[in-house]
């Protein structure tokens, strides 16, 4: 059982029993296929990433394994290629964002003060949708067909003449098939936030995570076109013989890898954006005070994803390019981390100013910061050519991201983790355990990535199966080794603490962190509806506020309340002045079978079975049109004139 | 002219002057403008990748063998899917004001003129095909691949047009008061058309500059 705050003052019994009616969901396995939840569509996404993180991790672990010393036979090249591909790909597309965007499902309905989503049925296609491209991507690891070309899959080894087999056709296709995925919740984010949000929350009272989760949807949104036009050409290189990337066909390898970065580096910051924004979110519960500087590190994340559009070039200063662009492209790859560094003395000032209350999540805050800005260190200095030019394809390249994005990403997601799964869960969790399970990451991530910096100064190449003895990087690799498995460690103690948790965790207060935003005013874990109230914002900081309080309870009004039908509020996009209640969706089935439907198109398109893809095709278009099927009204209701 | 309800003294009190406008967008309006802001960047993406290859290609372009396209037929697909927007609007502006028949025949009109536009790319391509094809070179690649991606919009613009129509023929669809899709199938349409004049622009007019 859960508890639940606001029972007395305006709203009723009645008020109670009508929105359980009218919002739970029955425990059966219809339900479990046809809901539109946004908390148990969040909750999916960070289980399934989980997983996916799971094998991606275990890829690594094989690999570091394979590179502990020199000339070792664990992994064949063949096997090695398709190893360290699945794991680059996988850690990218299938865990970071989808993780982030588990985190964006569940908790941005609740920072608003808002009921759900404002698509709940696209929310769960958009899960369906994620799950399948995965599973179709790992799939074909078994059948000896991963890809097998680096996660950039350059050309012109991505072409068929040099890289026969499906392994890159999975690749093209299974990038095309998340990217649906990826952009139907982006444009949901972009919407719920500006619709959504509880009357009074105004553009500069929302919380710093939901800017951050915007910010990625719309880089989202502008920069995954350049990646699926990329894999749309490749496969059609690929399998129908066009030219684009074929030099002997008038076509260019240096398209791929435009296409590629301009996709690419906003991809960085979709990745992290995120975890910053979740750093925003940690911090003010375990320093008891607002983030210092909110609308400057607002104007820092817009400044950030603007500019992230404008440095792609960085990633081939050594392809031969003029070097008036490698002029330009540097100097903007310098100006982007002005807005980093102000997020990152913001956060300093924070904790500077604030009393510090030294939990789990604050410490893996803590090392995020300190891994972060040993990343953005070394990410300087390749904005810098020169030196650019003589360690890249080196390990040193290899330390620099696995420092940007264990410390930007898996440091602020293993903080959420702990932060919110007593919201997500209804448990807390346990800290001695959580407190051993931070130390052995944040050591095992120095001792794994820091020796790379070494070898890869040194001279080894990133993405070799093996290496001869006495060149100096033995002694490097090893270590880097043992490191990988103190990670190994870490991270089953928190898989072990969150299991632990669930079981037998003592169940937690609504509000076990008094956090400051809208998601600590309801239940741990919250009731399918939410919010009995929906709120009215009078701060930037809600729920560290009388009379947002009040608005819920003693202050509670008929127009908040909602609980004639599934209805939650639509507000106006900047001032969030109420408009109307708005009906919501009720659970369906079509979200499952129009990503199953799209599974089997692309299974075909892989197979060449292509009578199979024009029937899922012509499926996925009458699901669509049932889907979207005007419901039949009356005529003075519709308002037709006769 | 009387003021309707008080249309005009609504928005010019002070509540409405003091408020942000636009005021009360739709959930789907802002939906089908992200997507379609998607999908005009894959196709800047594609028309972007067609002048980098023309420019890393060489001095002649289209390559030898192939002659520069002839204009005529592009220009009248385009004196036809532009102005195919219009029933559209006049469409939209009836459902507005509840009137049925104006969707229907504005949608039907449309309907005619996208897929005219359609069967002229046919015969465009049965022509082009004479003198190469997708697999000849990367120009080829670039022109079906851009054309023919820009067609299968026109394709899904005019199934949802045609759905459109079904639902509005079926009667209890739409009406003064329920018009969103409408709304949403004619952003979709309008964009459908002005990505053609970029296309137009770049696969046609441009080899001659």
């Amino acid at each position: 059982m859960s508890t639940t705050t606001s029972t007395a003052g305006g709203i009723d019994r009645d008020d109670l029993a009508r929105l359980a009616e009218h919002w739970d969901e029955p425990r059966s396995l219809r339900a479990w296929f046809t809901t539109v939840d946004h908390k148990k569509i969040g909750r999916r996404y960070l289980v399934t990433a989980g997983f996916f993180f799971a094998l991606a991790g275990l890829s690594a672990l094989v690999m570091r394994t394979q590179l502990a010393r020199p000339e070792a036979g664990v992994l064949s090249p063949d096997e090695y290629n398709q190893l360290f591909t699945m794991h680059g790909t996988a850690m990218i597309f299938l865990f970071a964002t989808p993780m982030l965007f588990g985190f964006g499902n569940f908790l941005v309905p609740l920072m608003i003060g808002s009921r759900d989503m404002a698509f709940p049925r696209l929310n769960a296609f958009g899960y369906w949708v994620f799950l399948f491209a995965g599973l179709f991507m790992w799939a074909s690891l078994p059948f000896g067909a991963a890809p097998n070309n680096g996660w950039f899959a350059y050309a012109p080894l991505n072409q068929e003449q040099h890289n026969p087999g499906l392994h890159m056709d999975v690749y093209a296709l299974g990038l095309l098939f998340l990217g649906i995925s990826t952009t139907s919740g982006a444009i949901n984010f972009i919407v719920t936030a500006l619709k959504l949000r509880a009357p009074g929350m105004s553009l500069n009272r929302v919380p710093l995570f939901v800017w951050a989760i915007v910010a990625t949807a719309f880089m989202v949104v502008f920069a995954l076109p350049a990646l699926n036009a990329d894999n749309a050409m490749l496969f059609l290189d690929r399998r129908f013989g066009t030219h684009f990337f074929d030099p002997g066909g008038g076509g260019n390898v240096l398209l791929w890898q435009h296409l590629f970065w301009i996709f690419g580096h906003p991809d960085v910051y979709i990745i992290v954006m995120p975890g910053l924004g979740i750093v925003s979110a940690v911090l003010p519960a375990f320093t008891r005070r607002g983030v210092v500087g909110y609308p400057l590190i607002v104007l820092a994340i817009v400044a950030i994803s603007i500019v992230s559009f404008g440095v792609w070039v960085h990633h081939m200063f050594a392809t031969g390019l003029p070097q008036l662009s490698y002029s330009f492209f540097s100097a903007a790859s310098t100006i982007i981390t002005i807005p980093s560094g102000i997020q990152i003395f913001a956060w300093l000032a924070t904790m500077l100013l604030g009393r510090l209350v030294l939990r789990t999540p604050l410490l893996f805050v803590i090392g995020f910061i300190v891994t972060f800005v040993l990343g953005g260190f070394t990410g300087a200095m390749f904005a810098l050519t020169p030196f650019d030019q003589q360690v890249t394809d080196s390990y040193f390249v290899v330390a620099h991201f696995h420092y940007v994005l264990l410390g930007g990403a898996l440091f602020p997601i293993l903080a959420g983790i702990y932060y919110w799964l007593p919201k997500i869960t209804g448990r807390m969790y346990h800290e001695g355990l959580a407190r051993w399970a931070f130390w052995l990451f944040f050591i095992g991530m120095h001792v794994t990535f820091f020796p790379m910096h070494l070898i890869g100064l040194f001279g080894m190449p990133r993405r070799v199966y093996t290496y001869r003895g006495g060149l100096g990087w033995d002694v490097g690799n090893l270590i880097s080794t043992i490191g990988a498995y103190l990670l190994a460690v870490s991270l089953l103690l928190t898989l072990i603490g969150v299991v632990h948790a669930v079981r037998r965790g003592r169940p937690a207060p609504a509000d076990p962190w008094e956090g400051d935003t809208l998601e600590w005013s309801a239940a741990s874990p919250p009731e399918p509806y939410n919010f009995p109230v929906i709120p009215r914002v009078h701060s930037l900081h809600p729920t560290w506020d009388e009379r947002t309080a009040e608005s819920t309870t003693t202050g509670a009004t008929e127009d908040r309340i909602l609980s004639e039908g599934r209805r939650t509020l639509f507000t106006s996009e900047l001032d969030a002045r109420s408009e109307r209640a708005a009906e919501m969706p009720e659970p369906s089935f079509k979200p499952l079978v129009l990503a199953g439907a799209l599974l089997v198109f692309f299974i075909s398109m892989l197979l060449a079975w292509y009578p199979i893809a024009i029937a899922a095709v012509v499926t996925v278009a009458a699901t669509l049109a049932a889907w979207l099927w005007p419901v039949r009204r009356p005529d003075e209701e519709l308002g037709v004139a006769s | 002219m009387t003021d309707r309800g008080g249309a005009v003294a609504a928005a010019t009190g002070a509540e409405a002057l003091s408020t942000e406008l636009p005021v009360g967008r739709p959930t789907s309006w802002w939906g089908m403008v992200m997507f379609v802001a998607t999908e005009a960047t894959l196709f800047a993406c594609l028309l972007g990748s067609y002048f980098y290859l023309r420019f890393q290609y060489g001095p002649q372009w289209p390559p030898p063998g192939i002659e520069d396209p002839k204009l005529l037929k592009p220009l009248v697909m385009t004196a036809i899917l532009l102005p195919s927007s219009l029933p559209v609007m006049w469409a939209e502006h009836g459902i507005r004001h509840g009137q049925r028949w104006r969707l229907n025949l504005g949608m039907a009109a449309t309907f005619v003129m996208g897929t005219s536009f359609l069967v002229l790319q046919g015969t465009e391509y049965d022509e082009k095909l004479h003198m190469f094809t997708l697999t000849s070179n990367a120009y080829g690649s670039l022109f079906f691949v851009i054309t023919g991606f820009h067609g299968l919009h026109v394709l899904v613009g005019l199934s949802m047009i045609g759905w459109l129509l079904v639902a509005s023929l079926r009667g209890g669809s739409f009406g003064a008061h329920r018009h969103d899709r409408v709304r949403n199938v004619a952003i979709y349409w309008h964009f459908v058309d002005t990505v053609w004049v970029a296309i137009l622009f770049t696969i046609y007019l441009s080899p001659r500059l």
